[in-house]
Order: C-alpha cells, then structure tokens, then sequence
C-alpha cells in the first residue's frame, strides 16, 4: 500500500520559520509579539523570592559574626562595639547592648548564594529582587550599612505556600 | 558480534591508512600534514576545550583533545569549605542544569549523617532534578543546530527555555544557581501556584520538542550530517565510560534513575528509557530528544502526586557529618555524576571526589574522531555534549 | 537615453553613479529588511529597534562603526594580496550590474551577449575569494578558501546550464530581448500575463536559486565561512573596512543576483505589455524608465527574501555532500531541462 505523499522535511522547516516569524509580526492585542523586552524601557519584573540584593535591617543585628563565618567569599566586614544602655525597669542593671560600627558586604565578591540570610538567627537579613545597581567603579559595589538599610524597603512581602506545605510556625 | 569487530578492524585499518597516506604526503609532495588548533577559543568547543588535530587535507589522522583550560580547583577547594559552602560551589559545575548538581553530594552527606529527608522534600527534588535535565538538554537541542548551520533552532531554544528558568527564580530565588537542596531537605517549600504554571511550563516545552523536531530533526541536511557519523559501538562506549544518552544511544539499556534504589521517587512514576541501537551522532541527538519529552511527562506525574508535610528533617543547627565515606552517583543531564565524600567528622568534608560526566565523555574523542572530515569533527563534538565546567571542575 | 542630448562625460557620470546606487541600494535594503529584520522575527525577537526608527539607520550605525576600526594585518599575511582581494569580490558585483537593465531605456550598457558576459563575470570573486584564504596566513582562512574555490567553481556549470534553458526559449543572449520576450509572449494564445519564463522553466529557476545560494556561499552551502568551525573562513583575518567590503560584497551580489533572476525568470522590469498596448521596445512609454526599476526592486526583494528565507532556516551541508549535490543532482537535471527545452522549442 502506498505511504501517504510526506511533505519533505525541508519545506516544513520553512513552515516553522516562518510561523515564528509571523507570530512576532502580529500585533500584540492579537496574542504575537516577540519574546524579549525592549529593555531598559520595559523591564520584566523579578519574583519575589529572587536574589538581587541583601538589606540588612540594623536593629536586629548583634554582630553574632555567624554571616561572615558563613560566607564561602568571607565578602561581608562586621564591626562593633558593646554599649552600656540604661536598664529597663528602674533599679535593674544596665544592660549590654550592641552597636553596629561596620557592615559591609561586597557585591563583587558575593556569589548570592544566600547562606548569610539563612544562617542568621536574629532575621536581620533580607533578600530583595532589586538587580540594577552596577557601577563604573569596582571600589563602588561595597555597600555600606546605610546603603545596605536603603535596600530594606525594596523587600518584598513573601508569597504564601503552595497547598501541602506545613504551615510555619510562629 | 562480528559486525563490531568488523567495525574495529575497519577503524583501525583506516587509522593505518590515514598514516600512510601522510607518509606517502611527506615522501612524494616534501609536504607534511597540518596540525591545526581547535581552540581553546572556538564557537564550537562550548567552552574552552583545545583540541589538537592532525589534518591530511579535511581529513584527520589523529586528534588528541587537551582540557584543563578551565580548571578552578573544586575538589581542592571543598577541602577548605563547610558543607554549605560547598552546596554553593558545586551548583556551579554543570551550570546548565544546576540543581542537578547539588543532588548526589546532599544524597551522600544524608546517608554519612544517617538522615531521610521527607517525603514532600524527595519529590520536589526530583521534580527539580528532571527540571534542570529540560532546561541543559533544551540548550543541547538548540546549540546543535548552530554547530551545524542553523542559526534558528537556538533562539527558540532560549526562549523556552526562560520558562523553566523562570519556574526555578519563582521557587529558588536563582535562575541558573538555585542552591536550593539542604542536607535533610529543602530550603523552603514552592510558593502558591507553582504547581499550576509547572503544568502550563511543561506543555509549552513539549511544543518546543515538536518544533525542533520539524525544523531540525525532519531536515534532510541535518540527517545526511549526522546518521553514520561517529559510530561508537557499545562496548567501546562501556569500555571507555561514556554514560548518560552517549551510551543509551549505543543500545545499551542503562538508567541509573530506574536501575538504582535511591532516595527520589523514580520508582514511583512511569517512564520510558529511550535507546537507540545505531550509535551514531543522530542516535545521540534524537536519544536526548526523546529524554526531554520524557522528562515533561515526569515532572507532570510527580506534580500530581506530591505529599503534603515539611520539607526539613530534623537536622542540628551546626551541621556535623560524623566520620564515614560515602559515594553516591546519579543519573544527571549530562550523564552518570558521582560524589565520593570523605568526612572526619568536621564542619566541612575532607575530600570529596567528583566524578562527572563529561571528562569520560570526551576520553573517548581520540577513538572517535580518527579518520572523520573537519565538519564531522564539530558534528561529533555536538553530538556527545560536554559542559567545559564538567570537564574541569 | 532621454530627450537631452547629454555629452559622453555625462552619461559616464551618470552611469557611475547609477551603478553605485544599483549596487548599495539592494545591498542596504536587503541587509535591513531581511538580515536585521526578518531574521528576528523568526527568531522570536525584535532585531535592532535602537538607532532610528524601528532600527532603520542600524546599517549606517554598523558602516560608521566598521569605517572607524584599526586596520589589522597579520604579520605573516601576503601584504598586497591581503589587501586586493576584498576589492577583486566587489569588483565582480559592480561588473555584473553593469549589464542589468532597468528599463526601456535605463540601461547600462546594452550587450548582445550579455547572459554570457554575465556568467563569466560573475566568477571572478572566486579568485578575491581564493587570494582572501590564502594570503591571510590563517589555516582556518586557508581551509575556508580552499572549501570556497571548490564549491564556487563547482556551482558555476549548474547555473550556466540552468540559463541555457532561457536562451534556447528566448533565442537571444541579450539581456534586453529576454525581457522584451517575456513581455510580449503570450502562453498558448493568451497574453494576459505574458510568458514569464519561470512557468515553464520552473526547473530551471530551481536549479539557478539553488547555484545561487551556493555561489553566495549562503547556507545551507556556507563550508567556506562555516561559522562554528572557521570562524568565518575566508574571511576571519579581515576587520574594519576590508570586512565591509566583504559585507557589502556579499548582500550586494545577492541583490544583483536576485535581479538577474527576475530578468530571467520573472520578467525583468517589464509588466505584460498587451495591458498597455505596446509591442516593441520603442513603443514602451517613457515613464516606464522610472517606473522600471521600482517594479525590478519588488521581483529582487521577493527572490531576496526567499534566498534569505532559506539562509536562515537550514544547517549546512559538508562539502563533500554539496560537490556531490552539484556533480550528481544539479547538472543531470539541468541537462535535461535543456533537452525537454530544445524539443519543445522545435515542436512548438
């Protein structure tokens, strides 16, 4: 019995191209389009969970060191002091409280792996999808404790679980 | 059998050949054969792989490939490092299919420590495991046609390929490096309407495998390009190491995600081991293919079936591996990848020996690429697809 | 060629400036339309959409940025040579344009043997070509150079043959008569579109796209350039302006191709002449000149962009399987072409 006359591959290769090349034509509203962005004039928007930049959120830290201990690139500086702050209660003792002088993480050694956020105890880290911090100078990417409290504000709410997931406990 | 001894015979009778004809080339025109460099820098090595070949006009008499151009130290490196630390560096490895990666070192360092993770944290990673075995073969369907002239397979490649890639920033916070997997579990559980998009993800993907199939695999250019070319019979392939869609593509019947008990539940879903009994760079790339559509029916299943409950086992907050030695292997994109972990009771391993895929892979380009033209060469090269960092480390 | 009567330094002028245009017109055209252009959007994206609207002035971007490079040659390269080769392939495209007409009366030249002039010219970029890969003291160049001067020569007899089935039905070599014949032809009595050749020279149209494609070096017959294993082939060792003029070479000679082709195959500048009335050259109106090489431009971008369409959807052939393509595909059947054409020319 004969084989149904096949197309030969090579003319439905064209076909394919030329799909492609009419669904880039078509006109949005019609469902084409091309698949990139015409950036930097529209950006496409990182997911909230997506590693862009680490905040650092000053009240909570206590210069514990376990961020720097963890870094694989030793990228984060921590320095502070102890302070004497006046006790809680009347006649109680003062208390030890800790002043952060120095918090320093370098963004051109940083892998963004995301073992210092994990690790710290006090939730005094966070991650922000914000990406577009680049600068001229190399000397510029070491973000400083206030740069780094800049960031704060970027951070996103975090999504709900999907349906299975244990519910945290709080 | 015999036909397999023929096929010897004849290679080694035209590897003879190939040397007498550039002898005869020295004695007749005072004229030597061309030693030319394929790379380090070259469009079609993926990476910085330098190979020296031998030419008698297009053909070659003998080619010997020379890696280490992109050695970074990992396995000195995780000498010094805590095991996250080294979580972290060994995602960088195969950078196409990261978390793939991380895998058998957690499966390892788990077993050392004696711990399970649970049920739910099992099935994400095999849900990302057979993620990012889409996301590194899609490249591999894509880059294949530019090493042989098409120049349009490969957008359509990334393209779809952001969709996976998409899927892991939404659940791990990183596109290529997700670091994801945790010594008893995960790092965090997916985020609300992972499962949903997944499955629109995972059609989308299987289009693409249509497309590439008509565009590229349907081509009678491609097809007079790749059948017959590079024909490595099966027992050379064992003999020589080649795992992955290398050797299925020989006929050989091995899988190690059906073959091997191990933690992730593969014995769970339905899935076809595809082989191809040529062997030769066509068998090789429609091997891979046919893994790809494979992998999206995989991850279909396993999105039905995930159990509820925590991702995290019970583990200490400083994580101490007591002393043992452990090695675990696993069927990853690019082929068998093993982690051989020494602990001594520390923070971070003592050694750990990576065995990957490729630097096997590429052990067998002498054998294979005696006696075959110049375009042949990137055509077999494509066909067996390495990931420089494999090689390296 | 109209009322004024202009001295012969004139019409010199005119001519050279005339076949500037007739060759950077196409060649810029088809570089934005099809290269920038249509090539993103099968590829999914939008091209270059930056300089100018839309991407339009990428190319005198890309000429301005290619004009400003340092001019590299490597010390071991053939100095001379090096530098002559570019010019030999661009040579070819002005002295193939040169025989072109673009209307009753825009013509260059007006050669009673101009297929002929035509096919012959067009080899010489194989020498630019052959002293490209040679002279740069690159084996990569040298491999592109050699796999070129095989394919090209190779490539030639298909397209000389595929045009022999043209003159036997034209009877003329002149490139004018052949559009004079199609435009006033008629198929089995009906003249309502003339007698365009590639209705019943089909086969012929085929086998001359085919050895186009390969005298272009355009994939899928791109071993010369074969970008993922020569890294541009013949022309790796080139940069800046000696790289433009190999770009321009390229599209400029596809253009004029294109333009050859449609004289030959579509019809040339011509439209049916019975919708108007005319039956020789003379009686054509004068306003055709203007119109003539607009309706030339449409048949070549058309031609172009099925060359460039299949530029960019097949890989490429080794070269061995393209030599064997030519010897034993192509020039059989264009033979053949030519046996059916000669006994359906005596018999009709």
């Amino acid at each position: 019995m004969p084989s149904k006359p096949q197309v030969p591959g090579l003319v439905k290769g064209l076909g394919v191209t030329f799909n492609t090349m009419m669904q880039t034509i078509k006109p949005k509203k019609f469902g084409g389009g091309a698949a990139t962005v015409q950036y930097p004039r529209e950006k496409e928007a990182p997911t909230a969970r997506a590693r862009g930049v680490i905040a650092l959120r000053e009240d909570n830290c206590t210069s514990c060191m376990l961020c720097a201990r963890s870094c694989p690139d030793w990228c984060i500086y921590i320095e502070g002091h102890k302070e004497l702050a006046p006790p809680r209660r009347a006649g109680g003792a003062p208390r030890k409280v800790n002043k952060l002088d120095r918090f320093d993480i370098d963004y051109a050694l940083c892998m963004y792996c995301g073992i210092c956020v994990e690790v710290c105890p006090f939730d005094a880290l966070f991650w922000s999808p914000e990406y577009e911090y680049s600068e001229p100078r190399i000397a510029d990417l070491l973000h400083d404790k206030e740069k780094l409290g800049e960031w704060m504000e970027t951070v996103p709410e975090q999504p709900e679980l999907e349906a299975g997931a244990e519910k945290k406990k709080k | 059998m015999s036909d397999v001894t023929d096929l010897i015979d004849r290679q080694k009778l035209s590897y003879i050949a190939a040397q007498a004809a550039d002898a005869r080339l020295n004695v007749e025109l005072e004229t030597e054969g061309m030693t030319l460099n394929i790379g380090p820098q070259h469009p079609a090595t993926h990476g910085t792989l330098r190979i020296i070949a031998r030419l008698d006009g297009e053909q070659v008499i003998w080619a010997d490939p020379s890696a280490g151009y992109m050695h970074r130290g990992y396995e000195k490196l995780t000498e010094v490092r805590t095991y996250p630390q080294v979580n972290t560096l060994i995602n960088r490895i195969d950078w196409l299919g990261s978390f793939a990666n991380e895998v058998p070192f957690i499966l390892a360092a788990e077993q050392l420590m004696d711990i399970e993770a649970p049920a739910r944290a099992q099935w994400i990673r095999a849900i990302f495991f057979e993620l990012s075995r889409i996301a590194n073969v899609s490249l591999f369907l894509g880059d294949l046609g530019v090493q042989l002239g098409a120049i349009t397979p490969v957008f359509m490649a990334f393209r779809d390929r952001e969709y996976v890639l998409n899927l892991i920033e939404s659940a791990t916070g990183g596109r290529f490096h997700p670091n994801f997997d945790r010594i008893g579990g995960l790092k965090d559980d997916l985020p609300k309407g992972w499962i949903d998009e997944t499955k629109q993800v995972m059609k989308k993907l299987r289009n693409f495998c249509d497309e590439i199939e008509t565009l590229l695999f349907g081509n009678e250019i491609f097809q007079s390009r790749t059948r017959g070319i590079g024909v490595i019979p099966a027992n050379v392939a064992q003999s020589y190491g080649l795992s992955g869609a290398n050797l299925r593509a020989s006929g050989v019947d091995w899988d190690l995600r059906r073959d091997q008990k191990i933690a992730l539940p593969y014995d769970k879903v339905d899935f076809k081991v595809w082989t191809h009994p040529d062997g030769d760079a066509f068998a090789r790339c429609w091997v891979r293919l046919q893994e790809t559509r494979e992998a999206t029916l995989i991850v279909d299943q396993l999105l039905d079936g995930i159990p509820s409950g925590p991702v995290m086992a019970k583990v200490p907050r400083i994580i101490k591996v007591p002393e043992g030695e452990a090695y675990v292997s696993t069927e990853n994109p690019l082929g068998e990848m093993g982690y051989y972990v020494v602990s001594q009771g520390d923070l971070g391993p003592f050694r750990v020996r990576i065995r990957t895929a490729s630097f096997n892979n590429i052990s067998i380009v002498p054998w294979v690429l005696r006696g075959v033209f110049v375009p042949d060469i990137i055509t077999i090269l494509a066909s067996l697809y390495f990931i420089l960092g494999d090689i390296d480390k | 060629m109209i009322a004024v009567d202009l001295p012969y330094w004139a019409q010199s002028l005119l001519r050279v400036l005339g076949g500037t245009v007739a060759v950077l017109l196409p060649a810029g055209t088809i570089v934005y339309l099809f290269l920038f252009k249509m090539m993103s959007f099968m590829q999914s994206r939008l091209g270059p959409m930056e300089a100018g609207p839309y991407g339009s002035m990428q190319l005198f971007a890309e000429v301005g940025k290619w004009l400003q490079k340092e001019d590299i040659q490597p010390e071991n390269a053939d100095k001379s040579v090096f530098k002559m080769a570019p010019l030999v392939v661009l040579l070819s495209t002005f002295l193939l344009v040169a025989a072109v007409p673009f209307g009753p009366d825009a013509y260059f030249t007006d050669f009673e043997a101009g297929v002929f002039y035509a096919l012959a010219v067009s080899s010489i970029s194989v020498l630019g070509i052959l002293m490209a890969g040679w002279s740069s003291a690159n084996k990569y160049s040298l491999l592109g150079g050699l796999r070129a001067a095989g394919q090209l020569i190779a490539y030639e007899l298909p397209m000389v043959l595929a045009v022999v089935g043209v003159v036997i039905q034209a009877g003329t070599m002149n490139f004018q008569g052949i559009v004079l014949q199609q435009n006033t032809g008629s198929i089995f009595g009906w003249d309502g579109i003339g007698n365009p050749y590639i209705l019943t020279q089909f086969v012929g149209f085929f086998v001359f796209m085919i050895a186009v494609q390969a005298e272009l070096t355009q994939t899928p017959f791109d071993m010369p350039i074969a970008e993922s294993e020569l890294v541009s082939g013949y022309m790796t060792e080139y940069s800046g302006f000696r790289f433009l003029m190999f770009f321009i070479a390229e599209f400029a000679t596809a253009g004029v191709f294109s333009l050859i082709a449609s004289v030959l195959f579509l019809g040339g500048w011509g439209i049916p002449f019975s919708w108007f009335g005319w039956t020789t050259a003379d009686s054509v109106d004068n306003w055709m000149n203007v119109v003539g090489p607009l309706i030339m431009i449409t048949k070549m971008m058309a031609l172009a962009f099925i060359i460039m369409w299949v530029r960019f959807s097949y890989p490429r052939f080794r070269e061995d399987q393209l030599q064997r393509f030519a010897w034993k595909v192509l020039i059989p059947v264009s033979l053949v072409n030519i046996m059916f054409t000669a006994i359906l020319k005596v018999a009709f």
